[in-house]
């Protein structure tokens, strides 16, 4: 009877859904096959060598990435466990709280930075650090990525909190369990899948921000992106090739962690 | 995405409503503060005076939008005409932005409906493959495609190699390298949003009608295509504005010949300019555009009744 | 819990950074000071230097304008550069005998009129800023501000320009035969309609890259400073630097103390430090530039003086310092710049 076999397959998707994989990858593999290229030039190819990587860790420039690393990493812990604390409570004040009238412009505000263009934002930023005499440096880029990263850290939050009944914690209480025992041993740990999600888009949020940084960082002061762009603009360098090998490796990980998590949450 | 934040759950979910206020302040607090106040600090700065070599004095006055669409000549007296620069560089940047959104759509919609339609342990396969270029950076991103296509990088030279072209193609520095930067750099924010809508969409429907003897792709047209809309727009969003705003692209790709809205904005912080309440009235303006754009966008959601 | 502990990792580190003693904040061109020596700052002195780099004399204006001061010990801002930033009360002054080495500036670079007696600033570098062709392209003669302004058609749309104000006006002025900060109306707007049409033939505005464009070969002509090409002559040997008959840029970079200087010890023992013969040679090694200190012959590559970048040639024009104009002008200068970025 059904002679166009399958209504979900149509002509050329598949093609250009290769292309589109295709397109993605081509750059970053590029960039990752000429990473072990021996040569000093990334013109020329000049066989394989693990050279930039040593470079690396040992060459001229390692002391300022390894100190740019070290800032990016620490502001992104710190700015997603903050941020995912503060998304949590506001998840749970909007989606448990009930009608009120500050529901909707609580909500705006906590949506805002993602409303607003990045580079709208650095800009108010800088002139709002300014106008008040905070001198930028360390806090100042904490300060701002932790602003930005709460949206992040909220939409997975509150889809999550939608998905779960409020019958578990109503039978909780009806055992005569408190609000705040039923907060934290049925709605918390239901949660988790969500929680950990923001946390984890939150924290690949702010180690990948450039914009914001480059412009509320403080003297010295460099996160990873800010100073691979310094570098870059001076030319793409097979050290900073090595850097980005290495950084799509992290993203792996993190994308099959975030993966395992979801497979983990069977209350779907 | 937006319209699902919106209606937030059930009425009837008031477990927590006598704490409130406390669990909402920490977010007032820090988004109030640190985004809220700096923006309307930045309305402020887009009506005061230049001071001469950067910085701003304390005197309103409508002169950063005056310069912004008034053109009194090179010296400042002539009589005044519009001033078509700054639209141009607004008009140029809505326009690449476009571009790239309908570039992002043409090969996004495609790829999402088939991720969406393979079967459960590919269809996570695939999402992973999307997934992550998305998170490497946008910057590594940007250079590495500025690596790929300059004059005598690996693309050229393997064109030139295989004997397609015999002269390099010129692409780096023109508007065309920036279109690719723009389309490359959101291309992940198009898919995503379109799969989950795909994911979400009952089947059947596109069985019954291909029983009604609907051809597949007046079925995609008619049938699909206005079932998934609220992610076609989404991931539509999701591209056009930050695209919009972008100057990595532009000014990594481009050349920094030609100026966008955000390497305008930028210029006038961190370039030679120095003119920030010029930079604070064009991020206004900006701003100002998305958010009639998203207001609309909110308001057609409304009207059209769509959970998402 | 996990996240507990590396939190309180993130603590103690942020700790350990404020803490450290003897430091010093560097505001510095990028590409200029050789790493090495940095660090045998630091071997000698104990001072942990960090530094940020910018790429134009106005950016880092810009950046020190916008709360950059009081973060920053030291910048390297070139001749007008100091004039401005002493008239806009960014400086501080370094008193008789602070600066225990200051008897080893040359004598032609001791009394500069930007900085009379040197109570701001040190002599740095010196170099010129013309431009360079990638003679495989372009055999032409390069020796005119032609190939800029009005370029061959084989290079039209292959030139980068550097993306500094000063720098690009003044050879723009030098091609027109106009001075530096005039009046005239009629040319002003000659000049600002010469440059409108040039633009049509630059391929891009960029400081960072103007090498690393001409050695791969994005671009075949190249607004560039003259130790900047002597390196990209390393690279490739075809790159020959310009001097235009009708004149070109010459300038002296120097570092200076700036007001409110978080660690101003620190930043005159850097001061002290550049003023080691031994030591600013290493930096004119590395970038190729001219030095001002006495006695650093010995310590100076051979090859500097034969430098087809520092030598011009009979035929060359005038070398010219920017000028540094009142506010009026430099309205108009401002919007010259600005119709042309736009």
């Amino acid at each position: 009877m059904n002679v166009n076999t399958d209504i979900k397959t149509y002509a050329g998707f598949r093609f250009i859904t290769l292309l589109c994989v295709v397109i993605l990858y081509a750059p970053l593999i590029v960039v990752t096959i000429y990473s072990f290229n021996a040569s000093d030039s990334i013109t020329t190819w000049a066989g394989w060598s693990l050279r930039w990587y040593a470079d690396v860790f040992t060459g001229p420039e390692s002391a300022k990435f390894q100190q740019a690393a070290i800032n990016s990493f620490s502001i992104a812990i710190i700015a997603a466990t903050v941020s995912t604390a503060i998304a949590t409570a506001s998840a749970t004040a909007i989606v448990r709280g009930g009608k009120y009238r500050l529901r909707t412009p609580s909500l705006a505000l906590i949506t805002l930075p993602i409303m607003v263009p990045e580079i709208v934002l650095a800009v108010a930023t800088l002139i709002f650090f300014n106008a008040i005499g905070f001198t930028r440096g360390y806090v100042t880029i904490l300060i701002a990525h932790i602003a930005f990263c709460i949206p992040f850290a909220y939409l997975p939050i509150q889809a999550r909190m939608q998905g779960i009944e409020n019958t578990y914690e109503h039978a909780a209480m009806d055992l005569y369990a408190t609000k705040a025992q039923a907060f934290k041993r049925i709605l918390l740990p239901l949660m988790t899948p969500g929680i950990i999600s923001g946390f984890l888009l939150a924290f690949i949020v702010s180690l990948d921000d450039f914009i914001i940084t480059n412009f509320v960082k403080g003297a010295g002061i460099e996160t990873l992106p800010t100073a691979i762009f310094g570098s870059v603009k001076q030319g793409l360098k097979p050290n900073i090739m090595a850097i980005s090998t290495m950084l799509l490796s992290l993203s792996v990980v993190m994308v099959t962690i975030s993966y395992f998590v979801s497979k983990f949450d069977n209350t779907k | 995405m937006a319209g699902g934040a919106a209606s937030g759950g059930s009425v009837a979910s008031d477990t927590y409503k006598n704490a409130r206020h406390w669990l909402l302040m920490p977010s007032w607090l820090v988004l109030g503060f640190f985004v809220f106040a700096p923006v309307c600090v930045m309305v402020i700065y887009s009506f005061l005076t230049k001071e001469f070599r950067g910085g701003v004095t304390w005197e309103p006055t409508l002169a950063a939008y005056d310069q912004f669409f008034f053109d009194r000549g090179l010296f400042g007296d002539a009589d005044p005409t519009l001033q078509w620069t700054y639209i141009e560089i607004f008009w140029r940047s809505i326009w690449q932005a476009g571009l790239a959104t309908i570039l992002s759509l043409l090969i996004g919609f495609p790829t999402a409906y088939y991720i969406a339609t393979r079967p459960a342990n590919t269809r996570a396969l695939w999402v992973f493959l999307i997934t992550i270029p998305y998170w490497v950076n946008l910057l590594i991103r940007t250079v590495s495609m500025k690596f790929l296509l300059r004059d005598e990088g690996p693309m050229n030279n393997s064109l030139l190699n295989i004997g397609i072209i015999s002269e390099p193609l010129q692409i780096i520095n023109t508007n065309l390298a920036v279109q690719v930067g723009l389309f490359y750099s959101y291309l992940p924010f198009m898919v995503l949003p379109i799969y989950a809508a795909v994911d979400r969409y009952n089947f059947t429907m596109s069985e019954a009608a291909s029983d009604l003897y609907a051809t597949k792709w007046a079925t995609l047209r008619r049938i699909v295509l206005p079932a998934v809309k609220p992610g076609v727009i989404a991931g539509c969003i999701l591209v056009f504005v930050p695209s919009l705003g972008a100057f990595l692209a532009p000014d990594l790709l481009g050349g920094a010949k030609n100026f966008m809205i955000g390497s305008l904005i930028e210029e006038q912080f961190k370039g030679n300019a120095g003119n920030w309440p010029f930079g604070a009235a064009a991020s206004m303006i900006l701003l100002s555009m998305v958010l009639v754009l998203l207001m609309v966008f909110a308001h057609q959601q409304r009207r059209a009744g769509a959970t998402t | 819990m996990k996240r507990l502990t590396t939190s309180a990792m993130a603590l103690a580190l942020l700790a350990n950074t404020a803490a450290a003693e003897g430091e010093l904040v560097i505001y510095h061109w990028f590409e200029y000071i050789p790493a090495e020596l940095l660090e045998k700052f630091t071997t000698e002195t104990g001072i942990n230097v960090t530094m940020d780099t910018y790429d134009s004399n106005e950016a880092m204006l810009a950046s020190l304008k916008a709360g950059g001061m009081g973060t920053y010990d030291v910048a390297v801002p070139g001749d007008y550069m100091v004039e401005i930033m002493t008239n806009e009360g960014l400086l501080d002054t370094i008193a008789d005998g602070e600066l225990a080495n200051k008897g080893n500036i040359a004598a032609e670079w001791a009394n500069p009129a930007f900085d009379p007696g040197r109570t701001h600033s040190i002599p740095y570098q010196w170099g010129s800023t013309s431009f360079s062709v990638n003679t495989e392209d372009y055999d032409g003669d390069i020796n005119t501000t032609d190939i800029l302004f009005n370029p061959p058609k084989e290079i039209s749309g292959k030139i980068n320009m550097l993306d500094s104000q000063g720098e690009v006006l003044a050879l723009a002025s030098l091609h027109m035969g106009i001075p530096q900060c005039s009046n005239d109306r009629e040319q002003l707007s000659a000049l600002n309609d010469m440059l409108q049409e040039a633009k049509t033939h630059w391929a891009s505005f960029n400081s960072d890259t103007a090498k690393e464009v001409l050695v791969s070969g994005d671009v075949s002509v190249g607004m560039i400073y003259d130790g900047f090409s002597a390196k990209a002559r390393e690279d490739r040997a075809s790159i020959k630097y310009a001097f235009p008959t009708q004149g070109y840029v010459v300038w002296m970079d120097n570092v200076v103390l700036l007001k409110d200087a978080p660690n101003r010890d620190s930043a005159l023992a850097f001061m002290d430090f550049m003023l080691e013969p031994e030591n600013i040679a290493a930096v004119s090694n590395y970038a190729r530039y001219g030095l001002g200190v006495k006695g650093a012959e010995e310590f100076l590559d051979p090859e500097l003086a034969s430098l087809p970048e520092s030598n011009p040639p009979a035929t060359a024009g005038a070398g010219a310092f920017i000028a540094v104009c009142d506010e009026a002008t430099q309205a108009v200068y401002d919007q010259i710049w600005t119709n042309l970025k736009n």
